[in-house]
Formats: C-alpha cells, sequence, structure tokens
C-alpha cells in the first residue's frame, strides 16, 4: 500500500472523492444562487431551506405515494420550482424597489417558516431514505473503494451544471435571460415578459436546489436541518467564486470540496472553517471574488 | 414585646412542622426529555408515559394523601434549554423532582441547578460516568445504566471473541467522550489495542469521512461511541463504503429501539449491554405488555428504568412523610429495590444505582419467532461487577 | 416641578421605576433575559439603525463575551466584575477585527462577510477545549459585586437593571452626539459624507466596535444570570434573532429595540412548551410580515401614528 506524506492512498483518494462530492453539492447550490442574484438582486437566504423541502419531497413521495428515487428526481424539483413561483409572486416581487437587505431579511423568514415547519412535522432527526438498487454497492477500484451512489452525484451535478450553462450562454431563451439581467426596462420595451423571466428564474434557481436535495436525500438522510448547516458555507462559496459567472460558481463549488477533503485528511481540526479562511483571503486581496465583476 | 416573642415562637413552631410535611400537599414531577431529536425513540415520549404508568399504579396502590402533579418539556438536547427550563420549574412551577434528562450536558447542568436550589435529579437516559465521578452530588441519583456498564459488557465480550484492534467513532460531546474512554479502558485490559478514534458533531448526518478513516486505519472493530440515530446512521453508511463484513462494527451503547429500526438483517449477531429486556421472565412481560398498549413499542431500559426510579422515589415521600430533598434521599438509598427492573438493586453513595446487566447477542433472522424476538441473552452481570467498582470512584462523595 | 423635565426625562424615568418594581409580579429571571437581549439588540441597532450596516453575524460578539466571561470566572476565578468587563473588552476587540475586513464591503456583501467571518469564529468555538463545545461552560459562578451577594436572583436583578440602564444611557448619548450625527448622514448618503470630508471607513469602523462591545457586555451579563455558556449564543440563528428584534421593534429607533427583545423573547418563552418547533415559523412569519408591511417596526409606526394624530390636530 502506498502512501502520500504519511497517509495511505486508498484514505486519500477516498476522502477526495468525498470532497468532490460536496463540491458538487456546492456547485448546483452557488450555482442556484449567482442565477437568482444576477436576476433579481437578491441572496436567497431561503435556498438551504428549499433544498432540504427537495429531501423531504422525494422521502415523501416515497412515504405516502410510494413514488421511488428516480421519479423524485423528476418531480421534486419541479415540484420546489414551483413553490418558489409562488413565493416570487406573492412575496419577493414587492421589494425590487426597496434596498437589496430586504431582500436578505425576507428569505432569512422565510428559511425560519420553511424549517420550522418541518422541524414540526418530523422532528430533529433524519428519516431513512435508501439507495436506489441501481446505484447500490461499490466498485473496487484496486487503491480506493468507489460507492456508486456517490460517483452518481458527482455525475448528476456537473450534468446539471452544465446543461444550465449550456442554457444560459447557448440558447435563445438565455439570452433573454442575459438581456433582462443587464438592462431590464430595455428588455421590456423590446417585448419581452421580464416580470415572467425574474418567476421563472427564480423557479429554475430554487429547483436546482431542490434537485441537490434530492441527490442529497440517500446520502445523509433527509432531516429538516440539512438546509441550514449547509447554506453558510455555500454563501462563502459564493463570496469566494464571485457572483459573475456560472462556471466560475461551478469551479469555485468543486474546488473547495476538494480543499475541504484535503484537510479532513491532513489537518481535519480546520476542515470545517478552511472555506471562511479562504474567503476571509480573497476579500482582502480580490474583494470581487475569483471570477466576479465588482458590480 | 412578651407577645412579639411568643408570636415569633409559635410562627417557628409552625414552620418546622410544616417543613415535616408535603409542600402545598402535591409533589410535583418534571419529565425533560429528548421529544424530537436523535434520542427521542429512546427516551422521549415514552418516558412520559412511563412516569404516568408510575403516578397511576402508585395512587391506585398506595392510597397516598397527597397529589402527584407531572409536567414534560422538550430540552432539544441542548444544555441551555434543559438548565433554564431546570430553573424555571423550580423556581416558578415548585417542581419537586427533574426526571429523565438523555443526553449527558443536560443532566450535568440540571444536576447544577438542583443542587443550587436544594432538590432532587433522578437520571435515567444520560450515560456518561461524569454523573456519579466528576460531577457527582447528593441529590441526583444515577438510576439506569452508564457508559462503563456498557462498555464492560460489550467490549470485553468483543475482545474475547477475537475482537483485538480497535477504532473509535465518537459523538464529540461529553457522553461520545466517557463512552471512547471507558471503552477503550475494557478493550486495553482485555487485551486489545485501540489504534485510534475519529471525533464527529453531534448530532451527525453524513459519517463518510469518519468511517474512511476508520477504514484505512485497519482496524478488526469499530466501535461505535454514539448512540440513536448517530449509532442507526453510521451503521447504514458503514455497509455503503464497503467497510462491513470485512470490520466488524460495535455499538457500544444500542437499545432495543435501534434493532428494531435497522432490522435483524442489519443487526444479526451484534453484542450489546443492556439493562433490560422485556422477554426476560413473566414480571417484565407483564409490565412491557401493558407499556406497549400504550406506546405500540416495547420499552428501551431508559423507559422501563424511567418507571422503576418515579415509583421509588414516590414510595419515599410516602414513606418519609415529606418531599424535604435530603430525607427523600436517605429513605431511597437505604432502601433496595426489587421490582421487574432492577433485581439486587441499591444506591451507593455516589448515587449510582447498581443493579444487573444483561450481555445480548443479537438474533439472525430465522431465530426470531414472535414480533420484538430480538435477544439471545448471554450472560447475565451482576450488580456489583456490572458497574464502576467504587473503590475507583473520583467522586468526593464516597468516603475512602 | 414635573414641568421641568421633558416628557422624554420623565418617560424614562418612569421606565426605570417600572423596572425596579417588575419583580413583584413578573419572574425576575425572565426580566433579566429581556435585558440581556434588549442590550444586544440595541447594540445591533447602533450599527443597523443608525449607521446602516447590518451585520448578519453579531451573535459572535455575544457567544465571544459570554465565554470569555465564563471562563475567567470559573475557570480563573476572577471577581465578577473584572469578569464582565473582560468578556465586553475581548467582543469589542473580535469586533475591530472583523469589523476592519468586513468594511472592505457594501451592503450585501458586508452582510455575506460578517456572517461568513462569525461563523468561522463559531466553529473555533466549536473545537475549542476552553468552550466545552456541545457541553457549553456549566456552572459559572456569579460571585459577588460591592458586597452584594449575587447568587441570589434579587441583588443580581438590580444589578442588571443597573448595567441596562447604564449602557443604554451611553447609546442614548452616542445617537444624539456629533459622532451618531455623522453616523446617520452616512446612513443617509453615504457619498455625500465621503464628499464632506469624512473619513467614512473609519467612523464605520467605530460604529461596529462600539456595537459589538456593547454586544459583547450583553453576553457577559448573560453568562452571569445563567451561569452557563454555549454554543447558541454564537450561532447564526441568534444573528438572525437580533435582526428580527430590531425590525419589529423599529429600526432607527431609540426604544424599538427594547420593544423587539421584550416581544421576541417572551414570545419564546411562553410559546416554547406549547408548540414546538412552530415558534421557529412564527418568528419566520414575523420576520416575512414586518419585511412586507411593517418596516417601521412597532415604535416606528407608533411614532408615525402620533406624528399624524399631532398633525391633524393642529391642522384643524
Amino acid at each position: 500500500m502506498t502512501d502520500f506524506f504519511g497517509v495511505p492512498l486508498p484514505a486519500l483518494f477516498g476522502q477526495l472523492v468525498l470532497g468532490l462530492v460536496n463540491g458538487s453539492f456546492y456547485a448546483v447550490l452557488s450555482l442556484g444562487l449567482a442565477v437568482i442574484f444576477g436576476m433579481l438582486n437578491i441572496i436567497n437566504f431561503a435556498h438551504g431551506a428549499l433544498y432540504m423541502m427537495g429531501a423531504m419531497l422525494a422521502w415523501i413521495l416515497l412515504e405516502y405515494l410510494g413514488l421511488g428515487y428516480w421519479w423524485s428526481l423528476l418531480l421534486a424539483p419541479v415540484g420546489v420550482g414551483a413553490i418558489g413561483i409562488v413565493i416570487e409572486r406573492a412575496l419577493l416581487q414587492w421589494l425590487y424597489k426597496l434596498d437589496h437587505l430586504y431582500g436578505l431579511l425576507l428569505t432569512f423568514g422565510l428559511a425560519l417558516i420553511i424549517e420550522g415547519f418541518f422541524r414540526h412535522l418530523y422532528g430533529v432527526a433524519g428519516q431513512p431514505y435508501s439507495i436506489p438498487d441501481e446505484l447500490a454497492g461499490a466498485i473496487n477500484l484496486g487503491f480506493m473503494f468507489l460507492p456508486k451512489y456517490r460517483a452518481w452525484i458527482i455525475v448528476a451535478s456537473l450534468t446539471v451544471c452544465l446543461g444550465t450553462w449550456f442554457m444560459i450562454e447557448k440558447t435563445r431563451l438565455g439570452a433573454y435571460l442575459r438581456a433582462a439581467t443587464e438592462n431590464p426596462a430595455l428588455t421590456q420595451a423590446f417585448g419581452i415578459n421580464v416580470p415572467l423571466m425574474v418567476m421563472l428564474t427564480y423557479g429554475f434557481g430554487v429547483g436546482l436546489a431542490g434537485f441537490a436535495g434530492v441527490l442529497a436525500a440517500p446520502a445523509t438522510q433527509p432531516g429538516p436541518l440539512m438546509g441550514s448547516n449547509l447554506i453558510i458555507t455555500v454563501f462563502a462559496v459564493v463570496v469566494i467564486g464571485g457572483m459573475g459567472s456560472i462556471l466560475g460558481s461551478v469551479f469555485t463549488g468543486l474546488g473547495l470540496g476538494l480543499i475541504e477533503g484535503l484537510a479532513k485528511v491532513f489537518y481535519p481540526e480546520i476542515s470545517a472553517t478552511v472555506v471562511f479562511i479562504i474567503m476571509a483571503i480573497i476579500l482582502m486581496f480580490r474583494p470581487a471574488g475569483l471570477f466576479g465583476r465588482e458590480k | 414585646m412578651k407577645k412579639k416573642y411568643i408570636a415569633l415562637a409559635v410562627l417557628a413552631a409552625l414552620s418546622t412542622a410544616a417543613q415535616a410535611q408535603i409542600s402545598d400537599k402535591t409533589v410535583k414531577i418534571g419529565v425533560l426529555t429528548d421529544m424530537s431529536g436523535a434520542y427521542s425513540d429512546i427516551a422521549g415520549q415514552g418516558t412520559v408515559e412511563a412516569t404516568k404508568m408510575a403516578i397511576e399504579d402508585f395512587k391506585a396502590r398506595e392510597k397516598p394523601d397527597f397529589a402527584v402533579e407531572m409536567v414534560a418539556a422538550d430540552h432539544q438536547n441542548k444544555g441551555d434549554v434543559a438548565s433554564n427550563k431546570a430553573r424555571e420549574w423550580f423556581d416558578r412551577e415548585k417542581v419537586d423532582v427533574i426526571t429523565e434528562l438523555v443526553t449527558t450536558s443536560t443532566a450535568l447542568a440540571v444536576m447544577k441547578v438542583a443542587k443550587e436550589k436544594n432538590k432532587l435529579v433522578l437520571i435515567s437516559g444520560a450515560a456518561s460516568t461524569r454523573v456519579t465521578n466528576e460531577d457527582c452530588n447528593d441529590v441526583t441519583v444515577h438510576w439506569t445504566y452508564d457508559t462503563y456498564a456498557v462498555s464492560n459488557g460489550t467490549a470485553r465480550a468483543v475482545v474475547q471473541q477475537g475482537g483485538k484492534s480497535w477504532f473509535f467513532i465518537t459523538a464529540d460531546y461529553a457522553f461520545g467522550h466517557s463512552l471512547e474512554k471507558d471503552a477503550s479502558e475494557v478493550v486495553t485490559q482485555a487485551g486489545g489495542k485501540v489504534l485510534g478514534s475519529a471525533r464527529h458533531p453531534f448530532p451527525g448526518s453524513d459519517f463518510s469521512s469518519f468511517l474512511l478513516k476508520a477504514q484505512s486505519s485497519g482496524a478488526q472493530v469499530i466501535g461505535l461511541a454514539n448512540a440513536g440515530t448517530d449509532t442507526m446512521t453510521s451503521i447504514k453508511q458503514a455497509s455503503e463504503f464497503g467497510i462491513t463484513p470485512k470490520q466488524s462494527l460495535a455499538g457500544l451503547l444500542m437499545f432495543i429501539s435501534d434493532i428494531h429500526a435497522l432490522g435483524l438483517k442489519t443487526t444479526q449477531g451484534m453484542y450489546l449491554t443492556d439493562g433490560f429486556y422485556w422477554d426476560l421472565n413473566k414480571e417484565t412481560r407483564e409490565w412491557s405488555k401493558r407499556y406497549f398498549d400504550r406506546q405500540k413499542k416495547m420499552p428501551t431500559m431508559v423507559q422501563a428504568g424511567m418507571y422503576s426510579a418515579v415509583m421509588h422515589y414516590l414510595k419515599a415521600v410516602k414513606a418519609t412523610g415529606t418531599d424535604d430533598t435530603q430525607k427523600v434521599m436517605a429513605w431511597m438509598k437505604k432502601t433496595p429495590i426489587n421490582d421487574f427492573f432492577a433485581k439486587n438493586g441499591r444506591i451507593r453513595d455516589d448515587g449510582r444505582m447498581i443493579h444487573d446487566m444483561y450481555l445480548v447477542q443479537v438474533k439472525k433472522p430465522e431465530e426470531s419467532k414472535y414480533a420484538w424476538d430480538y435477544y439471545n441473552i448471554r450472560q447475565t452481570i451482576p450488580a456489583d461487577q456490572a458497574f464502576q467498582p467504587l473503590a475507583a470512584s473520583r467522586c468526593p462523595l464516597v468516603k475512602k | 416641578m414635573i414641568a421641568r423635565f421633558s416628557p422624554a426625562a420623565l418617560g424614562y424615568a418612569g421606565g426605570v421605576i417600572l423596572l425596579l418594581l417588575a419583580p413583584a409580579v413578573i419572574y425576575p429571571v425572565l426580566i433579566m433575559k429581556v435585558l440581556c437581549f434588549a442590550l444586544f439588540a440595541c447594540a445591533f441597532n447602533l450599527l443597523l439603525g443608525y449607521t446602516g450596516l447590518l451585520s448578519f453575524g453579531h451573535a459572535v460578539f455575544l457567544g465571544a463575551a459570554a465565554y470569555i466571561t465564563g471562563h475567567v470566572l470559573k475557570v480563573w476565578e476572577w471577581p465578577t466584575l473584572a469578569g464582565l468587563l473582560a468578556g465586553t473588552l475581548v467582543a469589542g476587540a473580535l469586533g475591530w477585527v472583523i469589523g476592519s475586513l468586513a468594511i472592505r464591503r457594501q451592503g450585501i456583501y458586508f452582510a455575506m462577510v460578517t456572517l461568513a467571518l462569525s461563523q468561522m469564529v463559531y466553529f473555533f468555538f466549536l473545537q475549542a477545549h476552553f468552550t466545552g463545545g456541545e457541553d457549553g461552560l456549566q456552572g459559572v459562578p456569579r460571585g459577588d459585586l460591592f458586597g452584594l451577594d449575587l447568587a441570589q436572583d434579587q441583588n443580581l436583578y438590580y444589578v442588571v437593571v443597573a448595567i441596562f440602564v447604564a449602557a443604554f444611557w451611553l447609546i442614548h448619548r452616542t445617537i444624539h452626539s456629533p459622532f451618531g450625527q455623522i453616523l446617520k448622514a452616512i446612513r443617509e448618503n453615504e457619498p455625500r459624507a465621503i464628499s464632506l470630508g469624512y473619513d467614512v471607513a473609519k467612523y464605520k469602523l467605530l460604529a461596529f466596535a462600539l456595537s459589538a462591545t456593547l454586544a459583547g457586555l450583553a453576553g457577559a451579563t448573560k453568562t452571569v444570570v445563567f451561569k452557563f455558556a454555549t454554543l447558541t449564543d454564537a450561532h447564526w440563528h441568534t444573528s438572525g434573532e437580533v435582526v428580527l428584534m430590531t425590525l419589529l421593534g423599529g429600526m432607527g429607533t431609540v426604544f424599538g429595540p427594547v420593544v423587539g427583545s421584550s416581544v421576541i423573547v417572551t414570545l419564546q418563552n411562553e410559546l416554547a412548551d406549547k408548540v414546538g418547533s412552530l415558534v421557529t415559523v412564527i418568528m419566520g412569519a414575523i420576520f416575512v410580515i414586518c419585511v412586507l408591511a411593517f418596516r417601521r417596526g412597532i415604535v416606528g409606526e407608533g411614532i408615525a401614528l402620533y406624528r399624524r394624530m399631532i398633525g391633524q390636530k393642529n391642522g384643524r
């Protein structure tokens, strides 16, 4: 068994894979946040709660309707997206003319409502949710054991991120979205329904969070607290990456996941805070973030 | 002038007379437990139910001349919530004794408040041996079990079966540290070796990176120094990573509710040390059936122990005719306990209630003949061997 | 004789008298909890309501002071006054450090940075030995102050009232001083303040540090009252709570945070057992309603109403 700086290879690769898995979640979630922020100028504090809702929906679909994982992968993000649209129409649209801080406060309140509601129904402990049979088990790669489901998480997340990038950069709908973000008034004047774009953007952004939730459900057991544990780290990721570019968020998310994984191997005490330390450093030397543009 | 002194004397006499009585003619029991978190199945609503049963049975059999009331609350496994609740209950609600207190940090916190206010604490759920060692006081009884008792049984049995090298996955708070420490001592004493440990946040949800560490350590046995949903998730995720069956898992603190949730297929062959088994004898079956009718689940030792503790307390109040903490405690300590829960039970000077413990092995699925038929009793550990010997106690109350 | 004092001064005097008499009818430990959080919210309001800076990680100052005070009182056995001072000053120093980093960004980014930096310190608390991690710092002795045995709730109560009144007076003076005026100017129109020649960054940092110090005083006092310091004190949920208290009470008003914190603390206390996790839902709902329809908060709306009534009277 070969060693790398005193750490056996299987352990190192195992942690790196886990790091990539966490990084995939960071990527998908910070992507959603960035898309929403770009369009609505709102920091969606409820993102973590909606991610949790995606996972809980997957469990609910299984528990009460007998619908399995693959159904949930399709239905839960749509469900969360629909709820997002309701939120946007009912609550968020009144805030666009106000100071941006109110958006943060309102979505914080929303996060409390959603989390409290699920805690009330299901307690604090997680619910059991099994890995679908097709993805169960692990592949023995020789230098490490690769659980199939964790590999799936990485693949699915990257696919979705790339799909989002493609849609925004290369399709006409994406062009309208980008135009509406740059100059809403002018875009509206061209006959494009900007409020509709805004609504769809928020729905899509939180739908991404819901998708991440379903992905997480078999791995970390759906529970009301899973979002709040994650959201602050995702905020730090977003500050590091800057909110300008999609590929930037993805790259930063994955990178930070890897760094966290490495930290767990070599210096575990720091693994929870390494993201924040990097954020502090970036703030001192490049305040707009790695890929951001000063707005 | 003389009248004043007479009045004072009368008042003094009346007040001392009052002290020999039960204040307000009511005994109020507070059940402070985890209603919705990681330990809610082990303790939770079940302990509230067990307390109610004890109160009902006491009133029916003993027909006391005082009222017995109960209040219950959720401490959410947080020490500050428990501490504040305890203070409020003692100050405002005239609660006389606080019980249950699963999660060691809540127990330690409430023990301090109770000492300050001179009220009683009966602990069923909390596990750490600190309760009867460094943090011991004379108003607390540690009733049901502790980390020494469970690791003594389980770890010793596993080492004797051949599991010599160990790695611990530990919940990062007082209970987990305690369990890891007590189990490590047993392993080393029995001739085994501890290769290392990894501490996880409590409550945890993703144990993968800790399990990976355990895997790469190459230890034969992975000791799970955690409980409740933490243990169950660790076991589930361990199979995901191909850790079992190459390495075996030792759940150092497991309850029948965990076995029920995980299923015999996953847990068969596992060793655990339990303080109570519903199917042990006629008495336990009788009581457990009554409990089952109310809760639809068989009781864990925490829930059964709760009944036993509350009943002993109420008997003490009736026998001494007062709810004065020191007098009641004195009666409880000098009176042995022999009920369906504890055989040869007695409370020692350090507050530890010692009773027989049972080393059990989980049955294979084909061995189980009816619902909740989960255990093969391998050994009954007698009371004076099951728990830490008084001579080794670090409690200042113990006379050496 | 009464006419010589302004209505405001009379109002304050009345408030203090009410506070002194309150333990006769209300559980003193509850009032002490309210006072600690009221102080926390007033300190926070100095930053949000008067300087226009939303710090979303303010609980870290409450928690830092709580732990420091707890540690020096319990482990180093310092006298109570020294312990309170130690916690307060450490919180102020921490405020200086975090503030210097945070003011490099504006608006939303400022909030996110304070949130992330405070989270970093939270994780430090989680892992450091002296805090006791999940178990918390328990059994902190209250000690005594000027001969008063603080283990008696009654004695401690008057000390807490004194601390609160003194700190409140300090905040009041600060708001109405030239320094306070500049802060308000920064909130109203920062570019203008810069063009007028003020070193805006320095003023923001000073306000931040002052706010952190007073938040620390609240945390230190809280530790002495409850004999306990835990991770909850530094958790971002607590940061959110103080924002809610200030918003609900009325940002930028002197009394708003006091009203807001009284409402929230009492609500949580009374409802926690009855509705369990629905308390969080209620807090969230109050947040949403305040942001959408009640932005001036209780005191803010009250003042607006009062002004309308006077306006109507004069107009007639």
